[in-house]
């Protein structure tokens, strides 16, 4: 049979398809049942967020517009831009409110985990992870809704502040929310991570090396399960994350292989326990204070440039902005981490099958609003 | 059959109108496209989830156009997904209908007045039989449109259905 040729078929897997989260085309050639290519073509969601940034009126109006980037993590959104103005600003914020945005950008981290765990468990052919996912991401929600009244873009933090304080019993409810997420986690453990069949459709499928990790730029928690120790959170540090006691999981061999997609599905599992030991933690040294003292009324920074990342459930998050000193930024870039990982996703997916091709792209956990900002 | 089973002595025979029997069949078993588009298609999600739970209204996402009534346009229509949007649309079978789910698909939303990529609102390309505004709307508005539309389809009638009209053109 080998001396049999076929010709190669180029077929779109997008921009309609349920399992390219979103708007993104994928250009596959084919032969047979094995992809030789994949070429992303992106672009059907660019919704011109650099231009937005130099157009707003001032500063704090560019917050709701970071929001809808990765809108599964909003809170993790706003959070550079708030250090990057506050650092051209040379303010510091209240303990307050640093520990409530990191308490809120850890909770959001999970709230993205479990979206990605499910969705990615729904991609593999497993409806039910998929709903139990969303059952305790609801419980995520209604923590952020009665804090700040949304559900899911929240424009929460100001530059200098946060827009609203902290409910009555937020504490005991993220506590509340904490013990019942444990067990929750144990129950996903069982139903998926170590189901036989998801084993055998992700371990040792699409394995990225940790150099080639590195050429393409790619961060998170790809990056860390090729094996990788690399989390800004320790690495360049910043708000509060020093102070607290936590883990940086890193991609494992003893179900898969390091680099494959179940380790990148797994990795997020534990650093969503990692992220409960953070709010735990952050809940029981929560300062008193006044989370909108610090808030500027007029923001005028000095003319000078400032780049600030931080670690975004995706990967490296990070604004460049340059300010012209005027009340508006006269140049922003967003370095999003979704953009840069699906550039790698050809390199692990070139000679895999197109189910492969699925778990691929499912395990790099992209958002199109991010992709194309 | 549970309730009716063995209830009736002779064949059986319900009177009704057509419409009224057409309607109803339509009404209760909506098949949305599984089609997202932006942060709508999150809170779509959601309401497809256990919290929600869609399946109570016989809805269930179907990954074809050309198996679904309805399509959701969950989220920011730019101007290269407009075309797709409306080939989407050409490709759904009759009878059909468009959901226009916040506020970027029904006028742009916050990308109105700078997003040079962004189309002004879904109904400059296809016809929408309900807008629900929200940025993004919750669960229970997108609930409430989809009732909205079960309400329209259960006024329809066979003899005279308007034809939904675009508003403007793709410019």
């Amino acid at each position: 049979m080998s001396e049999i040729r076929t010709e190669d078929m180029v077929i779109n897997m997008g921009p309609q398809h349920p399992s390219t989260h979103g708007v993104l085309r994928l250009a596959l050639t084919l032969n047979g049942e094995i992809v030789e290519d994949v070429v992303p073509h992106i672009g059907y969601l660019h919704r011109c967020f650099e231009k937005h940034c130099e157009a707003m009126t001032n500063y704090q109006q560019v917050v709701p517009y970071t929001d809808r980037m990765d809108y599964l993590t909003s809170m993790n959104n706003n959070f550079p831009w708030v250090l990057a103005i506050e650092k051209l600003l040379k303010i510091e914020v209240p303990e307050r409110v640093a520990y409530i945005r990191v308490i809120m950008a850890e909770l959001n981290r999970i709230a993205s985990h479990l979206v990605a765990i499910g969705t990615y468990g729904n991609d593999i052919g497993a409806t039910t992870p998929f709903l139990f996912c969303f059952r305790d991401r609801e419980k995520i929600l209604d923590l952020f809704e009665k804090t700040c009244g949304a559900r899911l873009l929240y424009n929460y933090m100001r530059v200098g502040g946060l827009s609203h304080d902290l409910h009555k019993g937020f504490a005991e409810e993220a506590r509340q929310f904490i013990k019942e997420f444990r067990p929750t986690i144990k129950e996903l453990n069982g139903l998926l991570s170590y189901n036989k069949i998801f084993i055998e459709r992700t371990a040792r499928v699409g394995i990225l090396p940790a150099d080639v990790a590195i050429n393409w730029g790619v961060t998170g928690p790809i990056l860390r399960a090729s094996g990788v120790k690399w989390d800004l959170r320790k690495n360049d540090t910043y708000s509060l994350y020093d102070r607290f006691q936590f883990d940086i999981p890193v991609g494992t061999d003893d179900v898969g292989v390091i680099g494959d997609c179940w380790n990148r599905y797994m990795l997020r599992m534990r650093e969503m326990e990692e992220s409960l030991k953070i709010i735990a933690q952050a809940l029981d040294t929560l300062p008193e204070g006044d989370v909108k003292a610090a808030i500027p009324k007029r923001i005028r920074p000095d003319p000078g440039e400032v780049y600030v990342r931080t670690e975004s459930p995706k990967g490296e998050l990070g604004f460049y902005v340059i300010s012209d000193g005027s009340a508006t930024p006269f140049r922003v870039k967003a370095r999003a981490p979704s953009f840069c990982n699906l550039g790698a996703l050809p390199e692990f997916s070139r000679g895999v099958m197109v189910a492969d091709l699925i778990a691929n792209l499912g395990s790099i956990d992209i958002v199109l609003g991010e992709v194309d900002r | 059959m549970g309730l009716l089973d063995k209830q009736f002595e002779h064949s059986n025979i319900i009177i009704t109108s057509v419409d009224s029997l057409l309607n109803w069949a339509r009404l209760s078993s909506l098949w949305p496209m599984s089609f997202g588009l932006a942060c709508c298609a999150i809170e779509m999600m959601a309401t497809a989830a256990s919290h929600y739970d869609l399946d109570r209204f016989g809805m269930f996402m179907r990954p074809s156009p050309r198996q679904s009534d309805l399509m959701l346009v969950a989220g920011t229509v730019t101007l290269k997904m407009a075309t797709r949007v409306k080939r989407l649309y050409d490709q759904m079978p009759e009878p059909r209908y468009v959901i226009s789910m916040g506020s970027c698909s029904n006028c742009g939303g916050p990308y109105w007045e700078h997003g040079y990529h962004v189309l002004k609102g879904v109904d400059r390309v296809i016809p929408v039989d309900v807008y629900i505004p929200g940025c993004p709307p919750r669960p229970e508005a997108l609930l409430e449109g989809i009732m909205k539309l079960q309400e329209k389809i259960r006024n329809e009638s066979l003899a005279q259905r308007p034809q939904p009209k675009l508003v403007g053109e793709l410019v």
